[in-house]
């Protein structure tokens, strides 16, 4: 290039010359003329300047002494001396002009010279687009990649400020999914382990998507975990997130967010919602919708967050998810809608829920599809293992007797035929009669003196795996003693009276023996454990 | 069940007199039982009770063989045992009774001593 302007100059004389660069594109342009003495490089012409539009319309070499302009770039052509100007136009674009001095034989330019500089400049201009869009790219993209770099360390951030593992409870299985649209996201999802040994769950939209996004992103967060430390109610975590938020969150952006509270040994959850998607419930029957509604968190300040209590039977799961589930659309133009969610969830239960959700969602896009939205999904599943001792039992006898000696052994007689269909072999069924008998006797004889008009109540109680006899008097004036080892030297001795046996020898009888005085009335209560 | 009353005879056979018990050993038997004892040691240094016609023993009766046990001790009299079911063996170990007496199976075993 550089060549080809310095014989221009050669040919005409021209004592200087310059490019500048176009007012479209900022990038400087390396100089393509070099022997000059007075430069006017690096020319930026403002594109109020009538020169701008002067030189892209005129297109041919322009007498600089003979314009009659209101252009400061003007001024500064006039006072480097510039003679003629050619501007270098590709595509209606202005991308340089050629400067040139005095002829060095002192006579003005002629008409041949000018047609000769606007064919130069008519070659010179498509090869300067080249060169410079070129060299544009190249720093492009350097940028890209700076841009790409730094973006990747943003994911990354980000993606440190999700949880790094589910929780693990047991009776719950947990899973979530989270796919930003771009490197990085304005959904987000957490868990908090409350204080009062509940936990918190939520899953959260910013409006927009990429870096402001996710920086929003990550003032709510924080601003919701230093809330949920003080406040286990979902309704003044929102409350109070929204007013912290409210103050410094950029004009028209704000935060949905869908916040709950689950008690994991019986399902019962709390929710709020400040503006989000609602959550599904798979259920026995199906599905259930849990309504709840609140404004957007740093839309407006001062709002509160209504509270919606419900419980998860065992087998049920809620789905959590965020618009880019529901928003996505088909290569049709049809959107993925709430109802395909619905039908999902009512025909799914587990943990695999996800899963199949994606598996859809996959397919429902179609293969060239570009994720429009960031896609956040969570499923919080309730399957408590069959604990036994918390399951409600069936009573399977119940039955009350006067306080008279003799009818223990009638007693304890019914509670073995209760249990026949257990098939307890003789020493079991022996020990359970033995301790019935006595369990009674000590009911009729210390609690209610064996008076005949108090009454000895029994029940039997089947659990899935265990069998619970209670037998509860009607006195409270005495309570039952302490169980304690009979010492039979001290008792052979004459130290301690003979008698004394009953509590011992019921413990020894069974599995499991408890007492309880409440409300008027003593309780042994005596557990036996079945074999699986 | 009907409610069985106890019931007692006494046996002499040499230096030993067996109780053949009979019934329940609760506490309806203390009388009863006391009485066989005090007739059963005037005549006898070893007294040997035979459970195999029990079928009931309760906290009270445990009791009362404790009770017949520490006279027994007192006046250096053996007192033995047979005939007992399997849970009322049970009860005997439980009870560390079985530390204290002799327990046999039948009588043949208990005469043999």
């Amino acid at each position: 290039m550089s060549v080809f302007f310095q014989r221009i100059r050669l040919l005409l004389g021209g004592k200087e010359s310059s490019t500048l660069k176009g007012e479209a594109e900022r990038q400087p342009l390396p100089a393509v003329v070099q022997e000059t003495q007075a430069q006017v490089e690096d020319l930026d012409i403002p594109a109020d300047d009538p020169l701008l539009a002067y030189l892209v319309s005129s297109a041919s070499a322009v007498e600089i002494d003979k314009l009659n302009l209101d252009s400061p770039t003007l001024q500064r052509l006039r006072e480097a001396g510039v003679q003629v100007s050619v501007p270098l136009v590709s595509q209606g674009e202005l991308i340089g002009l050629l400067n040139l001095g005095d002829r060095m034989s002192e006579q003005e330019y002629s008409l041949d010279d000018r047609r000769l500089l606007d064919n130069l400049a008519a070659q010179a201009a498509p090869a300067m687009r080249v060169a410079q869009m070129a060299l544009l790219q190249q720093i492009q993209a350097r940028e890209r990649e700076r841009m790409e770099g730094e973006l990747r360390v943003a994911r990354f951030i980000q993606q440190n400020l999700l949880p790094r593992q589910l929780p693990q409870m047991a009776g719950w299985q947990i899973a979530a999914h989270w796919q930003p649209a771009r490197e990085v996201s304005g959904d987000f999802y957490d868990f908090i382990e409350l204080p009062d040994g509940r936990l918190a769950f939520l899953v959260a939209d910013v409006t927009d998507k990429g870096v402001p996004a996710s920086l929003v992103m990550a003032t709510t967060r924080s601003l919701l975990r230093s809330t949920a430390e003080r406040f286990t109610s979902p309704g003044i975590v929102l409350e109070r997130t929204n007013n912290l938020l409210y103050p410094d969150i950029p004009a028209k952006m704000f935060v949905t967010c869908l916040y709950g509270v689950l008690d994991r040994l019986t399902g019962e959850m709390t929710i709020a919602n400040a503006g989000h998607n609602l959550p599904y419930q798979h259920t026995r029957d199906g599905f259930v919708e849990r309504h709840a509604t609140g404004m957007p968190l740093g839309l407006m300040e001062g709002m509160t967050y209504p509270e919606v209590s419900f419980r998860l039977e065992p087998g049920d799961t809620l789905l959590l998810t965020s618009d880019g589930l529901i928003e996505a659309h088909n290569p049709a133009g049809a959107m993925f809608g709430f109802e395909r969610v619905k039908a999902l969830v009512a025909a799914h239960a587990d943990e695999d829920l996800i899963q199949t959700i994606l598996q859809d969602f996959n397919s429902f896009t179609g293969a060239d599809h570009q994720q429009e939205d960031d896609l956040t999904l969570m499923t919080l599943t309730f399957n408590p293992l069959p604990a036994e001792s918390e399951l409600p039992g069936e009573t399977i006898l119940e039955f009350a007797l006067p306080s008279q000696p003799g009818l223990e052994r009638q007693a304890a007689r019914r509670v073995l035929e209760s249990l026949g269909d257990l098939h307890l072999d003789e020493a079991r069924s022996k020990r359970l009669e033995t301790a019935v008998a006595e369990a009674t006797m000590n009911a009729m004889e210390h609690g209610n003196g064996f008076n005949p008009e108090l009454m000895t109540h029994i029940s039997v109680i089947r659990e899935a795996a265990r069998v619970v006899i209670r037998i509860a008097d009607q006195g409270d004036h005495a309570p039952i003693p302490e169980t304690q080892n009979p010492d039979l030297e001290a008792k052979l001795s004459g130290e301690q009276s003979a008698r004394g046996w009953g509590l011992f020898l019921i413990r020894n009888m069974v599995d499991e023996m408890n007492t309880y005085a409440d409300g008027g009335k003593n309780t042994i209560e005596l557990i036996l454990n079945l074999e699986s | 069940m009907p409610f069985q009353a106890f019931d007692s005879h006494i046996r002499k056979e040499g230096d030993t007199a067996i109780i053949d018990l009979q019934g329940e050993i609760n506490g309806l038997a203390e009388a009863g039982l006391n009485q066989a004892y005090t007739q059963a040691e005037a005549s006898a240094n070893t007294i040997v009770l035979n459970f195999s016609q029990v079928d009931y023993i309760n906290s009270t009766g445990i009791a009362l063989i404790v009770g017949l046990l520490a006279r027994a001790r007192k006046e250096r009299k053996t007192l033995a045992v047979y005939g007992l079911s399997p849970h009322y063996r049970e009860i005997f170990e439980i009870t560390r009774l079985v530390d204290f007496m002799q327990i046999y199976q039948d009588e043949a075993s208990a005469m043999a001593g």
